[in-house]
């Protein structure tokens, strides 16, 4: 369930100015029933003074369209049609407290009815770009045709700008896909690919470990492993070191770590640690294969 | 007020007994069943007493047959990817246009790796063309997956028919039985069906746990490696509690899948004869004689159906439905439109799903909150006049579909 206002809520619940207006001089119609929400908006206007005297919405849409609705109905009441055309659809939601991001369109769908019914009242033609192409953009309600004429006729080439344009994918962002693909569709008919900065990643080369004497790197194996204890002893288990030899170090698994699944798992986490911290290769044993041709690592 | 479930479609309550079966596998019986001690060894019976009862459940003819995996939508994509993989000679799949989104988006996805799908459209009521079925099947189809029953509609599909159309070709046949198993008789051993998706939550288990039946001989590939859990047909330690949960749910399907039938289907049917004459312009979407019995699918002409939902929950009733805006998109929902519902409609189709636990006063309060609630709605829509659809003479709000 969407998360709405309890001021959204309330205008679904009572919404404010529903129903027909019968001296209407002023309808806008948005919206359409394939989308799933239409507005008609109503104003009866003072033709002198301009004045919104009177406003009423007809909606079939969702929560938040018919919540939107009434809102724009109080908002506009009372406003002259030049006022009224500044109302935004930021106004609209901050009216109610906010919509959810995914129904934005609803306050959207609402100043689009106003800017309608404000170019009928002035015998005016108002352009509704919405278009009939496949739904991309589904939280704002843009479609391919539309993303792909705003690409063209601005020359965009990244989603972000779509997003500024149109509001396609501005929303849950589920959609990039499809406007990348939209995008490249058209960057290939212009044949200059869509602007893709790549950079080598710098060689990594590790610093290098400088070389550490007999004493130094017994000491290292030491510190590390002294880290480790505590842990283990919280576990109820214990390690010690019994030899160093070479590249493998033989150790001790005392308590619950010994003969547990989980003895080859810490083996493998110490000696990470330890090849970590001495910069060479060290393989890490039970001290009981002391002794024991060293394994294949 | 008492709340009304009514979205059993969507997600199922716990059973009681399913809980209490569950709860000791959360504190004393938190072994891993692979464990060589008795810790794990009472989990690993415990498993293994939970598959036989899905056996039972799904009429599998062995035991082995069932792999637990963690829901639905894993099941349906290990049965594909696996039928894919296990025969390299063939790259087609066969599925329906009107599958839950765990088969579509997968079949998309694949679609831009080079597989071929085909997907079968459905006519007015939700139903297949054999013939058409029968035309895309060829020694290139790898596997066939199609619903046994469809979650918006209830609508059943002869999957046992296809199975054996499907084996004619050398094919595979998957079917997503997440909605059928615990609403229709399923005995697998009697079919050819090779691979079979079921859910937990579904069926008043937990969430979090599913089943993919594999038939034995049925050439495998994983999904997930590692441990040789599952036969080493799906890696990872058991979710053991939820399995258990599982088991006891499958057992108690089988005990009440009459009851469902009768009983269920009884409290459906009231219902819908409860709504539809007193709401002009609502009628019952799918194939009114064959779905499942818990299942009506309503469309309520021109008003939407997330405003339904909203005032039927502030009623305490819940239900779900295809409209747009309730799926965060904006398009309705793809069965609705698969079957031409035309859109004044699809908006406003609502789905009640009923369970075991629907009583007769629960459906009474439904069916006397409905009407007001869509003829409080109508009288708000620019589609609806004083007595009734406007028809689209003024140039303003043509209907779509009249
Ligand atoms: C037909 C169908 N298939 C698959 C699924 C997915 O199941 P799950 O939620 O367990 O992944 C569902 C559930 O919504 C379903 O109805």
């Amino acid at each position: 369930m969407w998360d709405y206002s309890e001021k959204v809520r309330e205008h679904f619940y009572h919404p404010r100015n529903a129903g027909p207006l019968v001296d209407a001089n002023a309808v806008g119609d948005v919206g359409s029933i394939k989308c799933g929400d239409a507005l008609r908006l109503m104003l009866k206007v003072d033709p002198q003074s301009e004045l919104i005297v009177d406003a009423h919405f007809q909606t079939f849409g969702c929560g938040s369209a018919i919540a939107s609705s009434s809102a724009l109905t109080e908002i506009v009441k009372g406003k002259t049609l030049d006022e009224a055309l500044k109302v935004s659809n930021q106004e609209i939601a901050d009216y109610l407290d906010g919509l959810p991001p995914e129904k934005m369109h609803c306050s959207v769908m609402g100043r689009e009815a106003l800017h309608a019914a404000v170019a009928n009242f002035r015998g005016e033609v108002w352009n509704d770009d919405h278009s009939e192409g496949a739904m991309v953009c589904k939280c704002f309600a843009v479609d391919a045709v539309l993303i792909e004429k705003v690409i063209r006729d601005n020359k965009l080439s990244t989603v972000e700008q779509v997003t500024h344009y149109t509001k396609a994918g501005g929303g849950c962002s589920s959609c990039h896909e499809g406007v990348e693909e939209i995008l490249a569709k058209v960057a290939q008919e212009r044949c200059t690919a869509p602007a893709v900065a790549v950079q080598p990643p710098a060689a990594a080369v590790p610093p290098a470990k400088p070389r550490l004497t007999n004493f130094q790197r017994m000491r290292r194996i030491e510190e590390v492993v002294e880290s480790i204890r505590p842990m283990l002893q919280r576990d109820h288990g214990d390690i010690e070191i019994v030899e160093v030899d070479g590249k493998n170090v033989y150790v001790n698994l005392k308590g619950a770590c010994q003969g547990c699944m989980m003895e080859q798992a810490t083996l493998s986490g110490i000696q990470a640690q330890l090849i970590d911290a001495l910069g060479e290769f060290v393989q890490l044993l039970p001290a009981a294969m002391l002794g024991r041709p060293a394994l294949a690592s | 007020m008492d709340p009304i479930y009514l979205d059993n479609n969507a997600t199922t309550a716990c059973d009681p007994e399913v809980v209490a079966a569950m709860l000791p596998f959360f504190t004393e019986q938190f072994g891993n069943p692979s464990s060589m001690h008795s810790f794990g060894n009472q989990v690993g019976l415990a498993i293994k007493d939970a598959r036989q009862r899905v056996q039972a459940l799904l009429g599998a003819e062995h035991d082995s047959e069932i792999v637990f995996t963690s829901c639905g939508t894993e099941s349906d994509s290990t049965a594909i990817l696996s039928a894919l993989k296990a025969q390299p000679e063939r790259n087609q799949i066969i599925t329906t246009v009107v599958e839950h989104p765990a088969i579509l988006t997968l079949c998309d996805s694949l679609e831009k790796d080079g597989v071929v799908v085909h997907r079968l459209g459905v006519d007015k009521k939700g139903r297949i063309d054999l013939d058409e079925y029968k035309s895309l099947l060829s020694p290139r189809t790898a596997i066939v997956s199609v619903m046994w029953a469809n979650n918006e509609t209830g609508t059943l599909f002869p999957v046992e028919t296809m199975a054996e159309m499907a084996h004619g070709v050398g094919a595979m046949f998957h079917s997503d039985a997440v909605q059928a198993v615990g609403k229709v008789a399923i005995d697998l051993k009697q079919t050819q069906i090779d691979m079979l998706s079921l859910s937990g939550h579904k069926l008043h288990a937990p969430k979090g746990v599913g089943v993919l039946y594999v038939r034995r001989n049925t050439r495998f590939r994983p999904l997930l490696r590692g441990g040789h859990q599952e036969r080493g047909r799906r890696a990872g330690t058991e979710n053991s509690a939820a399995i258990v949960g599982l088991g006891v749910a499958a057992q108690l399907a089988v005990e009440h899948l009459a009851f469902e039938n009768r009983e269920v289907k009884r409290l459906r049917d009231r219902l819908e004869a409860g709504i539809l004459p007193q709401v002009p312009c609502s009628f019952v979407t799918g194939d009114p004689g064959n779905r499942l019995p818990n299942t009506a699918n309503i469309a309520f002409e021109y008003v939407e159906g997330e405003a339904i939902l909203l005032l039927l929950n502030k009623q305490g009733i819940a239900a779900s439905s295809g409209s747009a805006c309730t799926s965060g998109s904006l398009e309705p929902s793809h069965v609705m439109r698969a079957m031409g519902i035309p859109y004044t409609a699809a908006h406003g189709t609502i789905r009640f799903s009923l369970s075991r636990y629907t009583s007769e006063a629960q459906i009474d309060r439904v069916i006397a909150a409905v009407p007001p609630i869509i003829a409080q709605l109508r009288q708000l829509s620019p589609y609806w006049g004083e007595r009734g659809p406007v028809a689209g003479a003024d140039g303003g709000f043509a209907p779509a579909y009249a």
